[in-house]
């Protein structure tokens, strides 16, 4: 599939497939089209070629309207004249269900999301995370193939983020309805997602498990964007790679001769003495509080490593370190 | 208790002085409006129970006959003429608002699509006409009816005239004259609302499977109000009073309330007949305004 806003391309070929009753996320930096591919799958923009297909029909020319699934607008988009129950009640009333069924849906999604006491307010009386929750059930009381959320918690704090990425996914869980989340918080979408596909500059970069694109990264986008990570440049050898910092074993061996290994902060060990393979001797250049632990950056090499919240190191400190070859990852292009 | 010092804005002073200083800055809009509109209209509420003179004058003598004038009472038993005229002219308003409203919603979405730069060459186009004199631009009107011309023409062809007629004087030409010079009185306050839209509104209106007529009237109905309300006083009230375009375009059997008003103070010299209608507008005028807010609040309910 492919969008373009007048000469601009914002998606790229993407060919994806979602499962049905899955958490899926699109994860990336803003601009690279994430929420254009959400759009397109709502009906609110066209693509400019190929097709979107829901189970075995194609509702790529299928209006909005007309579409069995439903969004989570980023800015929630109450209808400020109507009460939050008939915000709740909006979609089935222009399904014109019957009132008895509308009734009880609408009940029945006050109750899922705990809006009891404010079925009567007005939207502008409510607080965000209020909100937020009366747009998500006005989504869900349609019972949609498809439940679309464009960056739903960026209007919230931290604290609350926090609980409503529990709250989320724990409802996915439970209603077995396919989630569509977009966006750029890589808590976000690792703590909900069954799975995430993590776009940049118009394309699916790599799709994944939590685990897998936060474990085996396949470039230095998906490496830095998910976490930190320490790039160290490398030249292929026999059993692993050569670096600035020394020769490294690798479990799994790159396709190129030169390029780049990564190794999450929190996977680098330090030890005592020096170990047996892929060790560094290493000077603390700052040492870093960061509460659940300490973030050391390190020379040689720019390593960045996070220990414990007990272990605690001064600059000019030498230590040994070891960098195990299963978390060595070699990167691709 | 006067005298408690209190905070007001960020200053320490007391209700009396607060109340002196307030009386002082409206003291000349409130002599402004207790001169040129409350003493005047007073007087002329006086001069609509008086009486005229063999020639004209006018005669502070006690009558309510010019309201029953007005009533259509007379001497020679009831006629219902002034009603009708009265009558017409709140239908002439009334559907001089509605086309004008009607024309406006697609001409601000129009223009508020445009981009950010040509936008403004549109909205000068709407606002140009303001630039030439009513009656310059009603009589522009004689010239495009005219029997020449392919309006005319085609009118001719169809057999609705009589070859060699303009298009003129009748009701028709009346409602192009109207909506020509109350248009940008409706166009002007509702783009205003149009471009601060909300899209999200309407694109969640379009996800909750609403109709194109529900996502109008739930999604962007509301929300052009405030701009479409002002853009409807502003037209109605002034249409319900106009008298230049009825006048012209209408012909004399074509009369409306403003143009019996003009005639009373001109031509017929009859001014306490003429004040009698002048306030019989503004009664009608008030009572529209009253049920259009009553309506308006309604449909903001709905």
């Amino acid at each position: 599939m492919v969008k373009t806003f007048g000469k601009v391309e914002v998606l790229k070929t993407v060919n994806q497939e979602v499962r049905a009753g899955e958490f899926f996320t699109l994860l990336g930096p803003s601009g690279c089209g994430k929420t254009t591919l959400l759009r397109i799958i709502a009906g609110l923009e066209i693509p400019t070629s190929g097709n979107v297909i829901l189970g075995t029909d194609d509702i790529t020319s299928l209006p909005a309207n007309k579409r069995h699934v439903n969004m989570v607008f980023q800015s929630y988009a109450l209808f400020p004249h109507l009460s939050i129950y008939e915000n709740i009640a909006f979609g089935l009333r222009s399904r014109k269900i019957n009132p008895d069924d509308i009734k009880r849906r609408v009940e029945e999604g006050i109750e899922m999301l705990g809006l009891g006491a404010m079925r009567d307010r007005m939207p502008d009386q409510l607080s965000g995370g209020q909100k937020q929750r009366v747009s998500l059930a006005r989504a869900l009381v349609n019972e949609p193939d498809i439940l679309l959320l464009d960056e739903p918690m960026s209007a919230l704090d931290a604290k609350l983020r926090a609980q409503v990425q529990e709250d989320l996914r724990r409802l996915q869980r439970k209603l077995g309805t396919t989630f569509i989340m977009v966006t750029h918080d890589q808590d976000e979408a690792l703590v909900c997602s069954d799975r995430i596909a993590v776009m940049n500059e118009g394309q699916i970069v790599q799709c994944g498990t939590p685990e897998e694109v936060y474990d085996y990264p396949c470039n230095k986008f998906v490496a830095e964007f998910l976490g930190a990570a320490n790039m160290i440049k490398a030249k292929r050898g026999t059993g692993g790679v050569e670096t600035d910092i020394g020769f490294f074993h690798l479990d799994k061996m790159p396709d190129w001769s030169e390029g780049l290994i990564t190794i999450r902060p929190e996977w680098i060990k330090i030890r005592e003495t020096e170990p047996e393979q892929n060790g560094v001797l290493a000077t603390v250049e700052d040492s870093v509080y960061r509460g659940t632990n300490y973030d050391l950056f390190l020379k040689p090499g720019n390593l960045r490593v996070r220990t414990s919240a007990y272990k605690h190191f001064r600059t000019g400190d030498k230590i040994w370190l070891e960098l195990t070859a299963a978390d060595l990852v070699a990167l691709g292009e | 208790m006067k005298n408690k010092q209190i905070l007001w804005r960020g200053e320490m002073t007391t209700k009396a002085t607060l109340f002196r200083k307030g009386l002082a800055f409206l003291s000349g809009g409130i002599s402004w409006l207790l001169i040129f509109l409350i003493l005047p209209g007073l007087l002329f509420v006086g001069v609509s129970f008086a009486t005229r003179g063999d020639h004209g004058e006018l005669l502070w003598k006690f009558t309510i006959e010019n309201y029953e004038r007005l009533m259509g009472f007379s001497l020679f038993g009831w006629t219902p003429d002034y009603l009708i005229i009265l009558w017409r002219s709140v239908e002439v308003a009334f559907v001089t608002t509605l086309v004008s409203v009607i024309l406006s919603y697609p001409l601000s979405f129009f223009i508020a699509s445009r981009p950010a730069k040509s936008r403004y060459v549109w909205l000068t186009l709407v606002i140009v006409p303001f630039w030439t004199n009513m009656v310059i631009r009603t009589y522009a009107w004689f010239y495009l009816l005219s029997p020449e011309l392919p309006l005319a023409k085609l009118a001719i062809a169809l057999g609705f005239i009589p070859e060699g007629t303009p298009l003129y004087p009748n009701a028709i030409a009346v409602y192009l004259g109207m909506v020509s010079v109350f248009l940008p009185f409706v166009t002007l306050p509702l783009y205003s609302s149009v471009e601060k839209l909300d899209w999200s509104l309407v694109e969640a209106a379009q996800d909750l499977y609403s109709s194109k007529f529900r996502v109008f009237r739930q999604a962007i109905l509301p929300q052009t109000a405030p701009g479409l309300s002002v853009g409807i006083i502003l037209t109605f009230v002034p249409a319900m009073g106009t008298f230049v375009v009825p006048d012209l375009l209408g012909g004399a059997k074509y009369m409306l309330v403003g143009n019996l008003i003009q005639q009373q103070f001109g031509s017929s010299r009859d001014w306490p007949f003429g004040a009698a209608v002048s306030l019989g507008l503004m009664i009608l005028t008030m009572i529209s305004l009253q049920i259009y807010s009553r309506k308006g609040k309604e449909i903001e309910i709905l």
